[in-house]
């Protein structure tokens, strides 16, 4: 198959300055290639440090239920177990990793207390001279429980009735006093009444794990200075190291993250899942620390991106025009906050598509439940979005009788539209994009179609 | 505990082994050849893959004292000096490398191809890699570098 020209240089002719794309389009090595095959790039688990301890968890056996005792004798006398590490360990230990950018209440334990909120949580972090040692240590953790009615979807969650499971007292996120991340534009109900047909459809997703070929993990090597030098696959170095500096209740420069190499994240190594129990494992025994997930632990409970449910009914005209949204959004965060909360706002800011409607009204809830908290995975809060509102367009379209692409084009936001956030749309590009591929593909498009821009003004 | 006595990438190296000591770990750890990567330790997604006696295995299942007195040949062990083997060379070129994690184990698997087979098929080069699971860059390019590499070998 021939490879097509990705730089058309024919669009946007009038906005390009002939010093412009001197890389793109042009082939340039990547600078860590010749690492990657020659076996030389250094990952952290390529490391190695004499008298490296491991550190392996015991995690929740249920969704939701209450601690009722720990028994971690039998874990301390298998050989070669050093030290078991409980919640009393960790010195501050509820947090949320995006507390860093004003997001709060801190709902997350490093360590569970009294209550799991899913089935895989940490409850014991044993600490071992090797590996296996520290997985039988893990194993021989005993935990009673009293189970307790789990909630493990998102529409459940937020029914009449339903057990509420977070400590805030609601199974959602608190947006500025509201029940959701609002959208409010025009008046949706009048533009459902004006409509020649309303059409609602419901669209659902479930987790989607990121699999990354490297599983999480860190070691980190207590430093004769006092500091702890932490070598991670971390993707967010900084949030990493704020947090586990916050968790610890040390100050940021006693710690150091060395990382950048990192082998798979796609959004699922944002979280600080590792580095605060290493952290507190070097602290305990002055010694450097290996935290790896397993692959089970990888698949089980590291953040997967999060299912969603959406429901989006739309006002039409005959001649193809939207004139009202109405987006109702669930992401499904699991049984904690992580990213979640952001990447509901995020879905909230993509609405209503990138279309000109002169009627939106969305809420975005970001939910609780007993399940695997999910987090951050490539254009989270958006990619489910898309997947739901450009369905929705080919349904719209089909219904109409009018051809799906053509459908889009009369919906397309222009240069100058206002937008639902109240924004003016500029550097719009949509029915460029949009005509290219027709194009490509042998779409026919009518010459009406054709001769569209982006800074063709909207007829009123 | 044995010892255990393996060429590696050409050179007589020994290790003492235990009997739960993996192939890779006594690569890694013993002989400080980081190359081949543990991603599921359980045979699962060939980034651990070796040459053993020329064949590719999963060097995470085979535990170190089965395989006393073998080739063994690492990522490693390909370059001549600064001078890259044609697999290597084809990656860098086509850019079939992203995170990289993968990408010894894919190479070694398609070296042993290869060694072969050094006229494959598109089909082929799919078929001797689909033990071998990269979660970046797709596999296109990775198969596209392999055919390229068997094209250099033959010029």
């Amino acid at each position: 198959m021939p490879r097509v020209n990705p730089i058309d240089t024919d669009y946007f002719k009038d906005e390009r300055k002939s010093a412009d794309f001197t890389v793109i389009g042009k082939t340039v090595q990547r600078s860590d290639a010749l690492g990657h095959v020659t076996g030389r790039t250094e990952f952290f688990e390529d490391r190695s440090f004499p008298d490296l301890a491991h550190v392996k968890i015991h995690r929740s056996a249920h969704h939701h239920a209450r601690i009722d005792s720990v028994d971690c004798s039998e874990a301390l006398r298998v050989p070669g177990v050093l030290r078991v590490i409980t919640h009393a360990d960790v010195p501050s230990n509820w947090y949320v990793v995006l507390r860093l950018i004003g997001i709060e209440p801190n709902d997350e334990p490093v360590l569970a207390e009294d209550r799991v909120l899913y089935k895989g949580e940490p409850i014991v972090a044993v600490v071992a001279d090797s590996e296996a040692a520290a997985l039988e240590g893990a194993r021989r953790v005993k935990v009673t429980y009293t189970e307790l009615p789990a909630v493990l979807d998102v529409e459940e969650a937020l029914a009449e009735g339903a057990p509420v499971i977070k400590q805030a007292g609601t199974n959602y996120f608190v947006y500025e006093g509201h029940h959701a991340r609002r959208l409010r534009f025009g008046d949706v109900e009048q533009g459902f009444a004006q409509a020649d047909h309303v059409f609602e459809w419901r669209y659902s997703s479930a987790p989607i794990e990121h699999a990354p070929t490297e599983t999480t993990g860190c070691i980190v090597v207590p430093q004769s200075s006092g500091r702890l030098l932490i070598h991670s696959n971390t993707q967010a170095a900084f949030f990493t190291l704020d947090n586990t500096a916050l968790i610890l209740d040390r100050p940021f420069t006693d710690l150091q993250v060395k990382g950048g190499t990192v082998g798979g994240g796609f959004g699922g190594k944002v979280d600080v899942m590792v580095e605060p129990l290493a952290c507190i494992a070097a602290m305990l025994t002055n010694r450097p620390v290996k935290f790896v997930y397993t692959r089970e632990e990888e698949m089980q409970v590291s953040s997967p991106r999060a299912a969603e449910r959406i429901y989006i009914k739309d006002g039409v005209m005959n001649d193809g025009r939207i004139v009202a949204r109405k987006v109702m959004l669930y992401v499904d965060a699991g049984a904690y906050s992580r990213h979640s909360p952001y990447g509901t706002t995020k879905a909230c800011a993509h609405l209503p598509g990138p279309y000109t409607i002169p009627n939106v009204y969305a809420d975005c809830h970001c939910v609780y439940t007993n399940r695997t908290p999910s987090s951050a995975m490539r254009g989270f809060g958006v990619t489910i979005a898309d997947f739901a509102l450009e369905s929705q367009m080919d349904r719209l379209a089909r219904a109409l009788d009018i051809d799906p692409l053509q459908f889009r084009l009369i919906n397309a936001y222009r240069d100058g539209d206002m937008k639902a956030h109240r924004k003016v749309a500029e550097g719009t590009a949509l029915i460029e994009v949009i005509q290219r591929a027709a194009a490509l593909v042998g779409h026919e498009l009518p010459d009406e179609f054709r001769v569209l821009s982006s800074s063709t003004p909207r007829e009123a | 505990m044995k010892i255990v006595n393996l060429k590696v990438n050409g050179v007589g190296k020994a290790f003492i082994a235990k009997p739960e000591t993996t192939l890779l770990l006594a690569l890694r750890e013993q002989l400080g050849l980081t190359g081949a990567k543990r991603g599921c330790a359980q045979g699962a997604c060939g980034s651990c893959t070796v040459l053993l006696d020329g064949e590719p295995v999963v060097s995470c299942l085979v535990p170190a004292v089965t395989v006393d007195g073998s080739d063994v040949a690492t990522v490693e062990g390909l370059a001549d000096g600064d001078k890259l083997s044609h697999v290597q060379q084809a990656f860098l070129d086509g850019f079939a490398t992203q995170c990289g994690f993968c990408t010894p184990g894919m190479i070694m698997s398609a070296e042993a191809l290869l060694d072969r087979n050094p006229n494959p098929t598109r089909d082929e080069v799919a078929e001797a890699i689909s033990g071998n699971v990269c979660r970046c860059t797709g596999y296109e390019p990775i198969i596209s570098a392999v055919l390229d590499a068997a094209e250099r070998a033959r010029l």
